[in-house]
């Protein structure tokens, strides 16, 4: 077995979605913990540092492309996937009942990741460009709480950010404990534990972020 | 139970070979008695059709008792039908009503294909096996069973994994059409014994490799499988299957 059998491999494939899988999970939560100084209501200052921090730090900027490769890697290996698998049945049932033996959340791991994947799209448009045009063009320090709370002003991004989160939710429900046995940790005793972790986190994460927006829409903080 | 008569339309997928379009076609069949098998009222349709002069169905059984794996029909949107744990020969008629409409279809993969009617063609599942699932043993007398002490709960999970009996229910039903269940439970059965051990660093390999030869898609960890298999066949084993080909795959000495 060469590396590339092993990655080509049905099973090489589930282990490269699983491993990238596990760390957007743990980039999340920094991500996620960084966001939640806003909630300081200290105008700002607080996240803003982080926010400076993290974007001129040169070991973050270097973990950064380690970033984009994981999350490049988990979308175009899952996009493929996708396809693959739903030609593994060229001639449909007529009738079928998947509800009667699966969740549908488990189902439409596809469906969701590509929802994210849009939501990404704008949601790098709107926060890390603009980042990254301040940082280069060397003027201004920028000031990206103000630029959170111009957004999220508006029905339709706040409306958008929740759908993201919402996709984001079903997503990492079922994500973080396929992952795992995926890599082949499956136990009578530690698997209801690991479901009810990931269970957890993606309660905290997703609440976290969706209270960003609604905090700035309904002014909770100043 | 109470005992009931009922009259039931079947839509049955007819095909005349694997070329061949093939259509659902409208049956009706008359005073089915609720204790009958699933496959004794297709007895009595066949007869039927023989009777009208008609081809009769053409459908996958053996045993008729739940052990052999050959009553392959996706009934109503389910494998084996509507009941769990259990396989077609084994589903009787007390699990429908007078006037219901009953759906037939044979497994759908790219794996499986059409012989005709409900036949497919599951000789896939026995390329996976000849590619792997066997152990090697000396010819001569046999070996005394309880000359090699095994722990009782290795034992107990490769016999829960042997249980498997290879009908194809957990690719039918699978949304991605893969036999992770079906393989995971043949590489388990070796892998937890000492019997297997032998072979079984080679043996996950060749078996997964040939799995993905054969075109079966790539597990989501859906758990269809487990919930529609006839023999319980818990989702452990598609771990198992995974911890082995990464401990395999990574220990080999090929660059
Ligand atoms: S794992 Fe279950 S559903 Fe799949 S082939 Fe074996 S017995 Fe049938
Ligand atoms: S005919 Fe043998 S299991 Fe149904």
């Amino acid at each position: 077995m060469t590396w590339r059998h092993f990655f080509t491999s049905s099973i090489g494939k589930k282990f490269t979605m699983a491993f990238t899988g596990l760390f957007l999970i743990t980039f999340l939560i920094v991500h996620a913990s960084i966001n939640a100084c806003i909630f300081l209501n200290d105008g700002g200052a607080t996240f803003n540092a982080f926010a400076h921090f993290m974007s001129h730090n040169w070991i973050v900027r270097f973990l950064e492309l380690g970033l984009f490769g994981g999350l490049i890697v988990h979308i175009i290996q899952g996009l493929l996937l996708w396809k693959q698998n739903g030609s593994s049945r060229p001639v449909a049932y007529h009738v079928n009942q998947p509800s009667k033996n699966s969740k549908w959340y488990s189902r439409s791991m596809g469906i969701l990741g590509t929802l994210l994947l849009l939501f990404l799209i704008m949601h790098l448009n709107h926060f890390y460009i603009g980042t990254k045009i301040a940082l280069y063009s060397g003027d201004q320090p920028h000031n990206l709480y103000i630029e959170m709370q111009e957004l999220f002003s508006s029905n339709l991004i706040v409306g958008l950010y929740i759908a993201g989160v919402i996709a984001l939710f079903w997503h990492l429900y079922h994500g973080f404990q396929s992952a795992l046995q995926t890599l082949g940790i499956h136990h009578k005793r530690y698997t209801p534990i690991i479901k009810m972790a990931g269970t957890g986190y993606a309660v905290i994460i997703c609440t976290l972020f969706a209270l960003m927006p609604l905090a700035f829409y309904f002014h909770w903080i100043s | 139970m109470e005992h009931y008569l009922m009259n039931l339309t079947l839509k049955v997928w007819r095909q005349k070979n694997n070329q061949a379009k093939g259509k659902l076609e409208t049956y009706q069949v008359k005073d089915i008695s609720s204790e009958m098998s699933f496959l004794e009222m297709f007895d009595v349709l066949n007869e039927q059709l023989i009777v009208e002069g008609k081809e009769p169905i053409a459908f996958d059984h053996d045993c008729r008792e739940g052990i052999c794996g050959m009553c392959s029909m996706y009934i109503n949107g389910q494998a084996h039908g509507p009941w769990q744990q259990n396989t077609t020969c084994q589903l009787h008629m007390r699990a429908f009503k007078d006037g219901d409409t009953i759906v037939v279809e044979p497994w759908r993969s790219g794996a499986f294909p059409v012989v005709k009617d409900l036949v497919v063609d599951r000789s896939s599942f026995d390329r996976i096996i000849q590619a792997g699932g066997f152990i090697s043993v000396n010819t001569g007398n046999a070996v005394d069973a309880n000359a090699m002490p095994i722990d009782k709960k290795d034992a107990d999970n490769a016999f829960m994994a042997a249980a498997c009996i290879g009908c194809g229910a957990c690719v039918a039903t699978c949304k991605n059409g893969s036999a992770m269940l079906f393989v995971g439970a043949k590489v388990s059965q070796l892998a937890l014994l000492p019997q297997g051990a032998p072979e079984r660093e080679s043996r996950v390999l060749n078996m997964v490799a040939q799995m993905d030869k054969e075109g079966f898609g790539n597990c989501t960890n859906t758990y269809a499988c487990e919930a529609e298999c006839p023999k319980g066949i818990s989702v452990a084993n598609i771990a198992r299957l995974n911890s082995e080909f990464l401990l395999a795959g990574l220990s080999t000495e090929e660059k």
